[in-house]
């Protein structure tokens, strides 16, 4: 009998073949998502520095370059790859999006903390949510039949450039940045609030100088998230910005942004050659942007979260 | 509150009948110690109790006794000694341990299944498929735990629209369904009202006949009602283990007569 | 200015922003419902599309775009579920760790036409797979794994810990205890997870413009056989989704009425998103009532 007993507490039992199948299956899993980002940002990478590897593009030709014709040669002998007329319209797509959207997303949140009842706050709540699902396409066509018209009849000229990209990209934002920046703001202890209002401070008084500050960094990440989407979106803003490759000089002709050029081109240019692989350079520092909009965000929560410990 | 000296214990030798024994059994959250060296005999058939303050580490020690504290960066030294065996050593099949040691938690946890279901589950699971050897084990299970009267005829309700305290007493069945050896059992009242108190504590009188029990515990006047042996711990030390009577009418350490007199906890 | 007239014009500032948002919102909604529900006949969901003449449909564009998402859920969730399992139950807490939560991050914020690139290189170039279905559910998978998984770690999360240690305290595995009684109890978050991908997957096109491609070849509805090439379970075909349909009669426009067709498209697809989403919510309550039975008084 003791001894039975002692080689049951020795050996293995079905619960210990059961929880190892369970941990093989589930880190399984977690390493088929590494292996997945891994791969992209390894193929990615790989695919985008030929053009500096094969074709012996100068890095700084390409990141400042203002003429964008691969298949051309140009004055120094090398192909025209200056990628600088698309990441320069890139960045302001999103720049002035971002810009347009913080106040009305800032103004939403505290609307439905502050100054709407119950049902009104879970009213616009509800139809913010559903706006974050809304598809870019759909952004897009509006953008072609509402936005570039309106932009036409105002400004002249053709209607597409990059105010029709920057209006559009302001409304795709608007619900994600809203929503991060409600969930910011909800945050804030009520207490602090409470003891504000105890010593008199108006509604304003307390937003401003006690709410604002205490979820500050959760906004600048809530807009941080929203650049992130503008800057990586790409049908919406391809439909309406004109996709014409040249250094903007004013916000209403066409022009062309990183993810515009990379949706209209690779269909167009064969695989290995320097056209294609220029186009897998723009896809490189869409995903450099990415990471850098990610660092960012890690930084401002570990700046925030300290701010709050101490 | 007065100083003590923690490094002096009165532990009475228990010799006979020994079910569980921990040799020098110290628990550490990642550096830091929750209980030092216990060293401590828990006779068979009988209702050993653990009192001490909040964080005196009796909750600590006791969910070491079936290994349940192995969760992230905790660690056990010592050793635990149950029918001759370390199972405290890596090498012990966990699953065993916990078939041989059942354990009753503060807050009821029946899963969201049907009565029957919450006793059948886990010992299907263990290889019992035999449809009237598991009907055998409902009933009587659910009837030492003395609730079997409320729930024999609803035994297909989920068990989720039961009272607190016929909850607590269905998943004391649960545990005994397994027929362990020892049951351990984490302040098992103290989420209940007086009444299913009592049911509870009149249901572990009963049950110390064919069990040996473990119970951590708050409520002092409850130790004195139910339990053989009472172990009085404070700051991670064991301090005084004796039989129950000696401890609340006559204990040997000062700091004992102040806790069961309510002069601190 | 004394600081109560200062407060009145923050107000009546805060609330003209609102009213301006409100005003967008309520536009934007309207217009795509009053130019496209005229267009959403029956005949216009049922006949199949057209490219260079008027009067064309959605049919097929509709099928690929819900077969799609059956494809990519079949895909993503196991893996999903078995990642969020880790994640949430048998992670242990250290830098390994959190480089992975990093790196799932990163791919969660990755931009759609990125993803989608990548999967036009690995599979429809490099493993020969061509513009397919397929290839459109890989990328899709990987777009959705993240948010996914990261759901699936949630829903498990919030259920209480004490019925983990209850079934560990009966000797019983940590596996079964997490497909068997965890799993269950937090099926109702991760439905609604699942409803709510399913909506993003459903409107998703960048992604899917070199990889399930941007034709729609006349499918034969009554052909059963997922291995025969004019079948419309063939997976390997390649399938303009609805949203990919939208995008591609505006800007190539060489439909004679891409008003039309992209208005009653962008109807369909914001009803589908609604429904969705709705839908996730209603079957989210539903669910969580059924699973707690009793335990909220």
């Amino acid at each position: 009998m003791k001894n039975s007993l002692k080689e049951k507490f020795l050996s293995p039992s079905k619960q210990t073949y059961q929880e190892s199948f369970g941990k093989i299956i589930s880190s399984f899993c977690i390493l088929i998502i590494i292996a997945l980002v891994v791969s992209i940002l390894g193929f990615v990478t790989t695919k985008g520095i030929d053009t500096f590897t094969q074709s012996k593009i100068n890095v700084f030709d390409f990141l400042f370059g203002n003429v964008w014709s691969p298949s051309s040669t140009g004055a120094n002998g090398k192909p025209e790859v200056g990628a600088a007329p698309m990441i320069v319209t890139s960045f302001t797509v999103t720049l002035i999006s971002a810009a347009i959207a913080t106040p009305f997303a800032i103004a939403c949140a505290i609307f439905m903390t502050f100054i709407a009842n119950n049902r009104g706050s879970r009213l616009l709540r509800s139809t913010i949510e559903l706006l974050v699902g809304i598809p870019s396409v759909i952004y897009g066509y509006i953008g072609l039949t509402l936005v570039v018209p309106l932009v036409r009849s105002i400004y002249g000229g053709t209607g597409f450039g990059i105010l029709a990209g920057a209006i559009v990209l302001f409304v795709m934002i608007l619900p994600t940045v809203t929503s991060l920046t409600v969930d910011s703001i909800k945050s804030v202890p009520d207490y602090y609030i409470k003891a504000s209002y105890g010593l008199g401070a108006t509604r304003w008084q307390t937003i401003y100088k006690v709410v604002l500050k205490i979820s500050l960094p959760g906004i600048l990440t809530a807009v941080i998230f929203g650049m992130t989407r503008a800057f990586g979106e790409a049908l919406a803003v391809q439909m309406v910005i004109g996709n014409s490759i040249t250094m903007p000089t004013n916000l209403t002709t066409p022009a062309s942004t990183l993810t515009s050029q990379l949706t209209t081109g690779i269909g167009n240019t064969i695989m290995g050659t320097l056209q294609n692989n220029a186009l897998w350079s723009l896809a490189l520092v869409l995903l450099f942007m990415s990471l850098f909009f990610n660092i960012l965000i890690k930084i401002i929560g570990k700046r925030g979260a300290a701010k709050y410990e101490s | 509150m007065q100083k003590y000296d923690l490094s002096k214990s009165y532990v009475k030798e228990v010799n006979s009948n020994i079910a569980l024994e921990t040799d020098q059994l110290s628990v550490f959250y990642g550096k830091k110690q929750a209980t030092y060296d216990i060293s401590l005999k828990i006779p068979k058939h009988s209702i050993t109790a653990l009192i001490g303050a909040s964080g005196s580490g009796k909750s600590t020690y006791l969910r070491s006794l079936n290994r349940m504290n192995e969760n992230g960066n905790t660690n056990v030294k010592g050793k635990i000694i149950y029918e001759g065996i370390d199972i405290n050593s890596s090498k012990v099949n966990v699953y065993e341990v916990r078939k041989h040691i059942g354990m009753v938690f503060q807050e009821p946890n029946p899963f969201a299944k049907s009565i029957r279901g919450n006793i059948t589950f886990a010992l299907k699971n263990h290889g019992i498929k035999d449809k009237k050897v598991l009907e055998e084990r409902v009933v009587s299970s659910l009837k030492q735990a003395a609730i079997w009267d409320e729930v024999k005829d609803h035994l297909d309700d989920s068990a989720m629209s039961l009272s607190g305290g016929q909850k607590q007493r269905l998943c004391i069945a649960r545990a005994i369904a397994m027929q362990p050896d020892i049951l351990l059992l984490d302040e098992p009242t103290s989420a209940l009202d007086p009444v299913s108190t009592g049911k509870i504590e009149e249901t572990l009188r009963e049950l110390k006949k064919n069990y040996t029990i473990i119970i951590v515990t708050h409520n002092i006047q409850q130790a004195s009602r139910v339990s053989d042996y009472t172990a009085f711990m404070h700051s991670g030390h064991l301090l005084e283990y004796n039989d129950t009577n000696s401890i609340f009418n006559n204990p040997e350490m000062q700091i004992t007569n102040d806790y069961i007199s309510g002069h601190f906890g | 200015m004394n600081p109560k007239s200062v407060n009145r014009i923050a107000t009546t500032v805060i609330n003209s922003l609102v009213g301006v948002v409100v005003a967008l919102l309520v536009l934007l909604i309207s217009y795509i419902l009053v130019t496209g529900l005229p267009h959403m006949s029956l005949d216009f969901l049922l006949s199949p599309s057209q490219s260079y003449q008027a009067g064309g449909g959605i049919r097929d564009q509709l099928f690929n775009s819900i077969y799609l998402v059956i494809l990519t859920l079949i895909i993503s969730f196991p893996i999903a579920l078995g990642a969020g399992i880790y994640l949430a139950e048998y992670a242990p807490k250290n830098w390994i760790v959190d480089v992975i939560r990093t790196l799932i991050e990163v791919l969660s914020s990755l931009p759609s036409v990125v993803v989608g690139l990548f999967a036009y290189l690995v599979f429809v170039i490099k493993f020969q797979v061509g513009f397919s279905i397929i290839s459109g559910a890989v990328a899709l998978t990987i777009f959705n794994l993240p948010l996914l998984t990261r759901n699936i770690e949630d829903s498990i999360k919030s259920v209480p810990d004490f019925q983990m240690q209850g079934a560990l305290a009966l000797g019983l595995s940590k596996w079964t205890t997490i497909i068997k009684i965890i799993f269950p109890s937090a099926i109702p978050g991760i439905i609604t997870g699942i409803i709510l991908s399913s909506g993003r997957i459903f409107g998703e096109a960048a992604a899917l413009i070199y990889t399930s491609g941007q034709s729609a070849p006349v499918l034969n509805y009554a052909n059963w056989n997922p291995f025969s090439p004019d079948s419309f379970l063939n997976p390997m075909r390649p399938a303009e989704t609805l949203a990919v349909h939208i995008w591609k009669v505006n800007s190539e426009g060489i439909t004679p009425d891409a008003n039309a067709i992209s208005s009653g498209a962008s109807a369909v697809l914001i009803l589908v998103i609604i429904l969705f989403n709705f839908f996730a919510h209603w079957i989210g309550k539903k669910l969580y009532k059924k699973f707690t039975v009793g335990e909220v008084k």
